[in-house]
C-alpha cells in the first residue's frame, strides 16, 4: 500500500487548506499548504528529524504542536530558534535543521578603518 | 491645524477585565463577564494561537453530560458556539500574542507575533483571568526523545487541525481518555493501531471508548509499560514489558513492537508559569496534575485581582473549564461592579453545583480528591 501522510477523506472533518506553496528545507524544494504550521508541511513530506541536540547531538522531532516544548526549533529564513510547530508556511520559506542553540546573528557596526 | 495644538498621547492599553487563554475555561469567562456587564466593562481575551477555542479545536469526540454542557455536542463545534458567542458580545481579543511577563499592579507584559512583524507591549487590567490551560507530560524511559515519540494532543492536532497522519503504525502509552479516544480517532484515518499500553491493571478512561477499540481488535498490554524505543534517527519499534504491583518491570516478559510512531498518553500538567511570575501561593497536587495556584471555590488566587479558570487549576475537561470559567468570570464582575450582585451569585450558585454534580462519579474522583486538598489549606 502506498502510504500517505496527508488525509485525503475523513469521516467527519473537512479540512480547509490554504494555497499551496512552495517552500525549501536545507536545499531541498517542498510544497506544502499556506498557512499550515511549518512542521506540519515538513511532516506530510515524511520528514521527521527538525533540529539536533545541544550537547549530544541527539535527533530531535515535533512533539507538542503547541509552541510548548521547543523541540522544535529551527532555522527560518536565517532566524534561529524558530517554534516551527506554530510557525504558518508561506511562499518561498527557507527551513533549515538547525544545531544546538543555534547561531545567533551578530550585530553588525560599520566604521570606516 | 496648528502645530501646538497637538501632543503626544500615550496609549496605555486598559481594561476591566483581561483573560489569559482563549480555550473553553477563557471563552466562558468573558462571555459569562460580558453578558453580565454588557457595555460596562472593557474585557480582552489574549491568546498565543491564530485561532480561538484552544485544545477544543482538535476534538472531534461527542461530549458527553447533560444538554446544558453540549452534549452530544463535537469538541470542534463547541469551540465554534464559544466564538460566535464571544463576537456577539462586547469582548475584544487579542490572537497571535503570548503574555510573557508579569509587571506588577495587574499589569502584564504581551509579545504579539503578526505575519513577520512582532510587537511587545503592556497591558493593565482590573481583574485578571488566568485560563491557559495544560501541557503534556512525557514518560522516562530509553531514547524517549527520538523523534516519531509524539504527545497524544499533538498528534489529535496534527491529524485533526491540519489533516495530517503522524505515521503508518501507531504504539500508544496510556488508556486515560486522551489515549482511548486519539486511538479510535487514528483508525478512522486508516493509521494502523499496534497497540495500547497501560501501566495501571484496568484501563483508565470510559469503558464506552475503550469497547470501541476492543471491537476493532487492538491488542490491549495491561498492566504493560514502555522500556525503550527503537531507532537511530526516528522511531523504528519499541520495548514494552509486563510490570508487577510495585510497578517494576517483569524481567522476561519483554516484547518488541514494530511501529514508527509512540504516542503518549500520559496525563497533563497545568500551564502554571504566570502564578509564579505574579507571586501567587503554588502547592503541589498530585490529584490535579502538578503545580496548582491555591485558590477559593470562587476561582480567586491569593493574590488580589488574578483569578484562574480551566485545566491550569487543576487537570479535569473541557466541560469543568466551562463551568469554572462560568464562576471566574462572574465572581471577577461583581467585584468590579457590586450592583449586578443579585445576578452574579445565581450563575456562580449554578455553576458550583453543576461542578458538584459532575465531579461526585468515579471518574471525577481525581479532581475531587486535589480540589478537597486545596479547599483544606484555605481552611
Amino acid at each position: 500500500m502506498n502510504f500517505h501522510y496527508r488525509i485525503e477523506n475523513h469521516p467527519i472533518l473537512k479540512f480547509k487548506k490554504g494555497q499551496r506553496v512552495k517552500f525549501t528545507f536545507d536545499g531541498r524544494e517542498l510544497e506544502g499548504y499556506e498557512g499550515e504550521p511549518i512542521a506540519a508541511a515538513l511532516h506530510a513530506a515524511g520528514i521527521k528529524v527538525l533540529r539536533r541536540s545541544i550537547k549530544l547531538n541527539r535527533p530531535r522531532g515535533f512533539f507538542c504542536a503547541i509552541g510548548k516544548c521547543s523541540s522544535c526549533l529551527m532555522k527560518v529564513n536565517g532566524k534561529v530558534n524558530v517554534m516551527v510547530c506554530i510557525t504558518p508556511l508561506k511562499e518561498g520559506t527557507v527551513v533549515e535543521t538547525q544545531s544546538g542553540r543555534g547561531k545567533l546573528k551578530s550585530y553588525r557596526v560599520y566604521a570606516q578603518v | 491645524m496648528e502645530e501646538e495644538n497637538l501632543k503626544v498621547i500615550e496609549f496605555m492599553h486598559k481594561y476591566d477585565i483581561a483573560v489569559i487563554g482563549g480555550g473553553p475555561a477563557g471563552l466562558s469567562t468573558a462571555n459569562t463577564a460580558a453578558q453580565l456587564l454588557g457595555e460596562r466593562a472593557k474585557i480582552i481575551v489574549i491568546d498565543e494561537n491564530p485561532k480561538l477555542g484552544g485544545q477544543l479545536i482538535k476534538q472531534t469526540h461527542m461530549f458527553f453530560g447533560s444538554a446544558s454542557h453540549y452534549c452530544g455536542v463535537r469538541g470542534v463545534d463547541i469551540a465554534d458556539i464559544l466564538k460566535k458567542k464571544v463576537k456577539e458580545k462586547n469582548v475584544e481579543t487579542l490572537l497571535n500574542t503570548t503574555v510573557v511577563g508579569y509587571y506588577g499592579d495587574l499589569t502584564i507584559g504581551v509579545h504579539q507575533l503578526d505575519n513577520s512583524d512582532e510587537n511587545f507591549f503592556s497591558i493593565k487590567a482590573k481583574k485578571i483571568i488566568v485560563a491557559t490551560g495544560a501541557n503534556e507530560k512525557i514518560l522516562a524511559f530509553v531514547n524517549n526523545d527520538l523523534p516519531g515519540i509524539y504527545g497524544a494532543g499533538a498528534v489529535q492536532t496534527l491529524m485533526n487541525v491540519y489533516g495530517i497522519r503522524p505515521g503508518k503504525k501507531v504504539l500508544m502509552i496510556g488508556s486515560g481518555n486522551i489515549g482511548l479516544i486519539v486511538s479510535y480517532q487514528l483508525m478512522q484515518t486508516d493509521v494502523e493501531m499496534v497497540g495500547l499500553v497501560e501501566a495501571m491493571d484496568h484501563i483508565g478512561g470510559y469503558l464506552v471508548h475503550a469497547s470501541k477499540l476492543a471491537r476493532c481488535d487492538i491488542p490491549f498490554y495491561i498492566p504493560y509499560s514502555i522500556k525503550e524505543a527503537l531507532g537511530e534517527e526516528e522511531v523504528s519499534g519499541a520495548v514494552i514489558a509486563k510490570l508487577d504491583k510495585r510497578w517494576n518491570f517483569i524481567k522476561g516478559t519483554e516484547k518488541k513492537i514494530e511501529c514508527d510512531t509512540i504516542c503518549l498518553a500520559v496525563g497533563l500538567s497545568p500551564l502554571s508559569e504566570f502564578f509564579w511570575a505574579a507571586g501567587c501561593k503554588l502547592v503541589y497536587v498530585k490529584e490535579l496534575g502538578g503545580y496548582v495556584a491555591v485558590h477559593n471555590d470562587d476561582m480567586e488566587t491569593t493574590k488580589e485581582g488574578i483569578y484562574l479558570a480551566g485545566d491550569v487549576s487543576g487537570i479535569e475537561e473541557a466541560v469543568t473549564a466551562m463551568l469554572e470559567g462560568r464562576i471566574a468570570g462572574a465572581q471577577a464582575s461583581v467585584s468590579l461592579f457590586p450592583e449586578i450582585k443579585p445576578k452574579a451569585e445565581k450563575v456562580k450558585e449554578r455553576a458550583k453545583e453543576e461542578l458538584r454534580v459532575f465531579r461526585a462519579g468515579p471518574f471525577g474522583e481525581e479532581a475531587r480528591i486535589g480540589k478537597e486538598k486545596i479547599d483544606n489549606l484555605n481552611a
